[in-house]
């Protein structure tokens, strides 16, 4: 690809970007939120035309209108959030809109999913439903579609970020064997590890702009991180880890007993005090997620008791917890977090709106001035407060709902995976407003699949395994080995206490 | 002034629809506009357009809402209208004499019953989760039969001098009346969009209700809401319909005017399915298919033909006002733009960006 440029309103995504792919290698591309990454990509896979410029695929010039030709020419992609269709089986979402017959042979079509899941180690039944598939299996399941399509070119946006370790390796396998035979594959992450686990080569983009292409082994960790990010190295070098000073005796400012939850969470005990940060801790599926919800009743409580200040108070429904003064960011962004269609202004004054109530709504001028507020501080890019919030980046929509919670201003805020599929600088800005605002006194419980995020922030981590808390960390025994211990005895001993 | 041709970008389909209705009915004659007084009133194609879309106009307003919040339609308001005028006129026949208060009365009594149906179809739908066409599948089905009951298996006439009024016109007053109320129902639609957060509840229930329910808004209460609304609206509508009637005619009172409603919704830039919308767009949308109506008829074209015409019509309207339409203007528009820039040396004023040209921006 060569001077490879698009524009939308507002904002220049790509400007004479040059890319190369050589046959049989893994290619990652890397660079920071609305650094033009996914529109790479999209350009490539068809999605959206390309300004200017020219593409060459096997020394033929090529020129996509639609992803149906680049998915003919060979280029797959799984994207980072999974486009599969929920309430279809995973064999019909592998072969969905391949036939070229109007009829179906499901025997054979099944058994060719079976076949192939089989192959790769997938953990699914071809008959069964998607949405009973835990999101890491259909992310593998997107992959298997695009592997099957035979393809030359694999594009695997953010493939890893709702995978754990175990499921990395084994798509990591996965890409080394298609990388055997010859295919293509350009992979997007925020996780350099993986990045030098895997890659051959990096192309590094900034901006929009591409910053150059280099030889992974060339290139150390630090250099690509200043590649990345510019002149916002010290900031992630720099970043001081946060130790608050907590008497245990005061009153904490949210406590729960016995608390329990319609997502099947065992009864769990918690408490945090002012000004404190910390975290559930434990891989996919531990119920970290599942306890937070549980204290925002995001899922119906089914148990327990819950107080703030030391005196109880009934949550019912997350209205109750907004009102007293709990937020909660959820982990399924697109699904829980964003209104799509919605303005950038109208989804940051959305929660304070509901707790101002149904009828007292804010001036234009005012929801403007709030908006413009937080837009500032928060650094969120967007061409106005009016622009519909879907059509900003990843890192810059979250930002926009880390917004709308401040803008409420909650004494105890939990953010779940507020950093998952972001750049780097947008999670070094995320972690020091963290630590920032537990210095102005807000509790915050943050979650996240990354352990060294939490270790950076957290003061305490109570550590989770199948749906029950194992243990807890404070202090001095914060370190990524102790949490891998507590989690690997799970629960025969507990250390904390 | 970009901005706030981008903010009415969905206003330029039914607008141009109705442009192009008003050069062929001028063509036809170039009398169309003009407007004549008679005892006292105006009359003539403009003021008859006005007048006879009174109703659809209301329903419309309703149906934008059900459709936003529920992302489906209440196909029974036809039905439900029936109804509320059948009680309207049974509570006004049993006076013995007729005085603003009865109507006053029999128009509240009505519309108590409106919200009920409205609450009925409501419940059905939040609580119970039936799909909206579905729910409303049932007063559409047994409505009118309900209606004929009310009635006393009859068509009762509505002969005094008040309905009369609240049909055509009111001696001195040179509107006539049901555009004044329609008028009157529109400027309380505005106030309640100023006074209440209605907007942007409904817009966040009708695009991702798990969002709106983390972020403390009751999902059920606002598609609830917006039933009760329609259900209001059904009265409305049905106290307009009888009284300009003078009679209820429960087999044909505002007969299969839910397509009319939907299709209001989808001609002023809402999608059925739920989410963003725009009541000015509907309200002009409905107007616009009255014009429709009325320039078919005055085409003289053989009333059998006009459903027909009417078809044909509206799948070119939607045909170009298609996303797949409106971006290939917007690439023509913006090459020509380009074309014109480096021909000219300057940028062009944004006059010259087409209508079309920002309809399709909307949708990037």
């Amino acid at each position: 690809m060569r001077g490879i440029s698009k524009s939308f309103p507002g904002v220049k995504a790509l400007d004479s970007v040059d890319f190369t792919l050589r046959k049989g290698e893994i290619h990652a591309l890397m660079g920071e939120n609305g650094a033009g990454k996914s529109t790479l990509i999209k350009v490539i896979a068809g999605v959206w035309e390309k300004d200017s410029g020219s593409i060459t695929l096997e020394g033929k010039p090529i020129h996509f209108k639609a992803p149906q030709e680049a998915q003919n020419n060979g280029i797959g992609t799984v994207y980072q959030e999974i486009m599969l269709c929920p309430n279809l089986t995973v064999a019909e979402n592998m072969y969905i809109g391949r036939s070229h017959s109007p009829l179906v042979n499901w025997k054979q079509m099944n058994e060719q999913a079976e076949r192939l899941l089989a192959s790769l180690n997938i953990p699914a039944r071809a008959t069964q439903e998607l949405s009973s598939c835990s999101l890491a299996v259909q992310q593998m399941i997107a992959i298997a579609r695009a592997v099957d399509m035979e393809c030359k070119i694999l594009i695997l946006d953010e493939p890893t970020s709702s995978l754990d370790e175990d499921e990395v390796h084994t798509l990591f396998d996965l890409m080394r064997e298609l990388k055997e035979r010859g295919v293509a594959i350009i992979f997007i992450t925020h996780f350099l590890e993986q990045v030098y686990e895997i890659s051959d080569r990096i192309t590094v983009l900034r901006n929009g702009k591409l910053v150059g292409e280099f030889e992974t082994i060339a290139l150390p960790q630090i250099g690509l991180i200043s590649k990345m990010l510019g002149n916002e190295l010290e900031d992630i070098t720099g970043l001081k880890k946060y130790e608050p000073i907590i008497s245990d005796t005061s009153i904490p400012v949210f406590e729960a007993i016995g608390l329990s939850s319609s997502a099947g969470v065992r009864p769990f005990d918690f408490t945090i005090q002012k000004g404190e940060v910390n975290g559930f801790a434990g891989l996919l599926g531990s119920g970290r997620s599942e306890s937070a919800r549980a204290i925002f009743t995001a899922d119906r409580t089914t148990g327990g008791e819950v107080r703030m200040k030391g005196k109880r108070v009934k949550i019912k429904t997350p209205l109750h917890a907004i009102q007293h003064g709990i937020g909660y960011l959820p982990e399924d962004r697109k699904g829980d977090g964003i209104i799509d269609e919605l303005s950038v202004r109208d989804n940051i004054i959305l929660t304070l709106q509901v707790m101002e109530g149904f009828f007292k709504p804010f001036s234009l001028k005012q929801a403007e001035e709030f908006a413009q507020e937080y837009i500032e501080r928060l650094n969120i890019k967007t061409p106005t407060a009016d622009t519909p919030i879907k059509s900003l980046s990843g890192g810059n929509q979250q930002k926009v709902i880390l917004a709308r919670w401040l803008l409420t201003h909650p004494e105890y805020l939990i953010l779940d995976e507020p950093t998952r599929g972001i750049d780097v600088g947008t999670k070094v800005e995320i972690q020091k407003l963290v630590i920032a605002l537990a210095h102005e006194g807000m509790s915050v419980t943050f979650i996240s699949s990354e352990i060294d995020e939490m270790l950076r922030t957290c003061s305490r981590l109570i550590v989770m395994k199948d749906r029950q808390i194992v243990g807890e960390l404070r202090g001095q025994e914060l370190t990524e080995s102790a949490v891998m211990n507590v989690i690997a005895k799970g629960g025969k001993n507990r250390c904390a206490d | 002034m970009r901005r706030l041709m981008k903010r009415f970008s969905h206003l330029v389909l039914p607008l141009s629809v109705m442009a192009l209705l008003i050069i062929i009915n001028l063509i036809k004659g170039a009398d169309y506009f003009r407007v004549t007084m008679v005892n006292g009133a105006f009359y003539g194609n403009i003021p008859n357009i006005f007048f006879g879309a009174s109703e659809l106009v209301i329903l419309s307003i309703g149906m934008t809402l059900v459709t936003a919040a529920s992302r489906g339609q209440d196909i029974s308001i036809g039905e439900s209208a029936t109804i509320t005028s059948a009680v309207f006129v049974q509570y006004v026949l049993q006076a013995n004499e007729v005085t603003l208060l009865t109507i006053l009365v029999a128009f509240l009594l009505s519309s108590v019953v409106g919200l009920a149906l409205g609450a009925f179809n409501g419940t059905l739908v939040s609580i119970f989760k039936v799909q909206p066409m579905v729910a409303s599948l049932i007063l559409f089905t047994g409505g009118r039969s309900i209606a004929f009951m009310i009635d006393g298996k009859l068509s009762p006439i509505l002969a005094n001098d008040l309905s009369n009024k609240i049909g055509t016109v009111i001696p001195g007053i040179p509107i006539q009346t049901p555009i004044i109320l329609t008028v009157v129902f529109i400027a309380l639609t505005a106030v309640l969009f100023r006074t209440t957060n209605l907007r942007l509840y409904v817009e966040a229930v009708g695009i991702n209700p798990n969002a709106a329910r983390l972020n403390g808004i009751n999902a059920k209460k606002i598609i609830f809401l917006t039933f009760l609304i329609m259900g209001f609206c059904s009265a409305f509508a049905g106290f307009i319909a009888v009284n300009k009637a003078g009679r209820h005619d429960s087999v044909n009172l505002l007969k299969l005017i839910m397509m009319d409603a939907i299709l209001a919704v989808a001609i002023g830039g809402n999608s059925l399915g739920g989410g963003t919308f725009s009541i000015t767009g509907s309200i002009i949308g409905a107007y616009t298919i009255e014009m429709l109506n009325r320039t078919l008829l005055r085409l003289e074209i053989e009333p059998a033909m006009i459903k027909v015409f009417k078809a044909v019509f509206i799948i070119i309207l939607m045909v170009v006002a298609s996303p797949v339409v409106r971006a290939f203007i917007t690439n023509v528009v913006d090459r020509i733009r380009s074309a014109f820039r480096h021909s000219a040396g300057s940028g062009p004023s944004d006059a010259s960006m087409s209508a079309a040209g920002r309809a399709g921006e909307r949708e990037e």
